[in-house]
């Protein structure tokens, strides 16, 4: 893009910069876009889960209840408790909305077409989804207020220990992809399993660790039955209960931007990315990015399926489940799939 | 045995895989709400819904202000004022309803000699204020005067239960 904006008479570095915004736009707007219509989208299917209906009168099939939802809140007024700390209170959703956009600098959409190409996407991510805890942190501490609180530590401790499983996680991915390059990773898989499968899902060694990393990642994004954090019968609302209007929606969007970001780091690490199902010339010819798409898709119908399913975890549970089950799991799986590459002469 | 069983299938996700398939099985199935606003449910003759005072139907106001209602209101909602007319017959001055205080039991109905105050098949009545909902004598006969029929019909329908 950058050469297309120098074509048009401007020296690099201005090219570069034109390029790099029109970029951000481009990722950050339709994301927007999507995050409202996955919302009603996953109103419609927790409808459809309890035989309910869902949103169908504003526009057709209600499609539009997500603007008409985000209008309605933008026009409500911001209440900022006096007993808050009013600095952090409002950086706090700006934090967590901020940091949902920048992980998908590194998502490639489709062959080469991803903003920043860089070698360390992975740990990127890593990094960038960690920061996240942050903005729910500060929210609650700034809300002064005692559920916000407790969800707040709730938060903290369940995204840290389950980034300790993910870590070991993406390194089993890493370690048979070769690159923490995330375009790499999904080359990586090209024709993976038995000659033409294209997903390390699929991979009987690596089956285990996408289920669990599709679990974590529900836990990650304080998704059902992991929303702990915002479990309504303990605390509210959790974080976001002293919160109105634009603030309480961009927590939302965040929430939501988060939640596509997982699925979309599921369907890259574990099932191909853009590449299609499997290795076979015809299916090329649809573009890599309805793959993706697709395969988003796909990941956040079982995430919505999840949550219409299964019922909240205790918060001794989850714990238990991240630290007993998860950690030793993933660590043994780090061992098994480096020993196997080490045997196989994979490294060589 | 067991714990060998148990074990396989925590990890397997047995039970987990088992609900899925339940709840993917109601995801198909038809509704089982109606489309509210669109299409509406039947209601029962009995339907203890808005009240209305009804008229006979030569215009005559049938409630005669015995206070009877006000009496087994157990909710205090009802409040009645009454004066003889010039033609020397005992009517309301004043029949309020504050339908934020009543609790839609209605003894006020059961309470009724001549059948004057009804809960009418009316469910749609909310309103954007709070003062729009303490209803006043001409407020409740507009009300009759509107649902006479459907109220009428009901209480026919019914006529053979009491």
């Amino acid at each position: 893009m950058t050469s297309f904006f120098q074509n048009l008479g401007m020296n690099y570095e201005a090219a570069w910069f034109t390029a790099t915004i029109a970029g951000i736009l481009l990722i950050a707007l339709p994301l927007m876009l999507a995050v409202a219509l996955i919302i009603y989208a996953e109103r419609k299917l927790w409808a459809a889960f309890a035989l309910r209906r869902g949103p169908n009168v504003v526009g057709p099939f209600g499609i539009l209840q997500s603007f008409a939802d985000g209008l309605k809140v933008f026009l409500q007024e911001t209440i900022i408790p006096s007993a808050s700390n009013r600095g952090l209170f409002l950086i706090a959703p700006i934090i967590t909305f901020t940091v949902a956009l920048m992980a998908w600098a590194v998502i490639p959409f489709a062959d080469g077409v991803v903003l920043s190409n860089i070698n360390v996407g992975l740990l990127y991510i890593l990094a960038i989804s960690s920061l996240g805890v942050y903005g729910v942190v500060i929210a609650g501490w700034a809300s002064n207020s005692k559920y916000p609180f407790y969800s707040a530590m709730r938060a903290a401790a369940q995204m840290i220990s389950y980034e300790v499983s993910i870590g070991f996680i993406l390194i089993c991915v890493v370690l048979w992809a070769g690159t923490f390059n995330v375009g790499g990773i999904i080359e990586g898989q090209r024709s993976h399993v038995f000659g033409f499968i294209n997903a390390y899902a699929l991979n009987p060694l690596l089956f285990p660790i996408a289920v669990m990393f599709l679990i974590s990642s529900m836990a990650e994004t304080a998704r059902a039955p992991f929303d702990l954090t915002e479990a309504e019968s303990e605390l509210v609302a959790g974080y976001q209960t002293e919160y109105s209007s634009m603030a309480f929606a961009l927590f939302w969007l965040g929430e939501y931007a988060n939640v596509l970001l997982m699925c979309a780091l599921n369907a890259i690490l574990f099932w191909g990315g853009y590449l299609p199902p499997v290795d076979w010339a015809p299916l090329y010819v649809v573009p890599g990015i309805i793959w993706f798409f697709a395969k988003i898709l796909l990941m956040f119908f079982i995430f919505a399926w999840v949550k219409a399913t299964v019922p909240r975890y205790r918060y001794d549970q989850l714990m238990r489940l991240g630290w007993k089950v998860f950690l030793p799991i993933s660590l043994f799986w780090v061992f098994l799939v480096s020993g196997y590459l080490m045997f196989t002469g994979h490294f060589a | 045995m067991t714990t060998i069983t148990h074990l396989i299938k925590t990890f397997t996700l047995w039970e987990f895989i088992k609900a899925h398939l339940l709840t993917l099985k109601y995801f198909f199935k038809r509704k089982a709400t109606i489309n509210y606003p669109f299409e509406k449910n039947p209601l029962s003759p009995r339907f203890r819904g808005e009240h209305a005072l009804r008229r006979y139907p030569n215009g005559e106001e049938r409630c005669i202000a015995c206070k009877l209602c006000e009496a087994v209101c157990p909710a205090l909602a009802i409040t009645i004022e009454s004066e003889p007319r010039d033609d020397g017959s005992r009517r309301t001055t004043r029949y309020d309803i504050d339908m934020t205080k009543c609790i839609y039991c209605g003894f006020c109905q059961e309470a009724c000699p001549v059948d004057a105050i009804v809960e009418g098949p009316n469910l749609e009545f909310a309103t954007e204020t709070r003062e729009e909902l303490l209803y006043d004598k001409t407020k409740l006969l507009e009300n009759g005067a509107k649902w006479e029929r459907a109220i009428a019909a009901n209480l026919a329908a019914d006529a053979p239960y009491r």
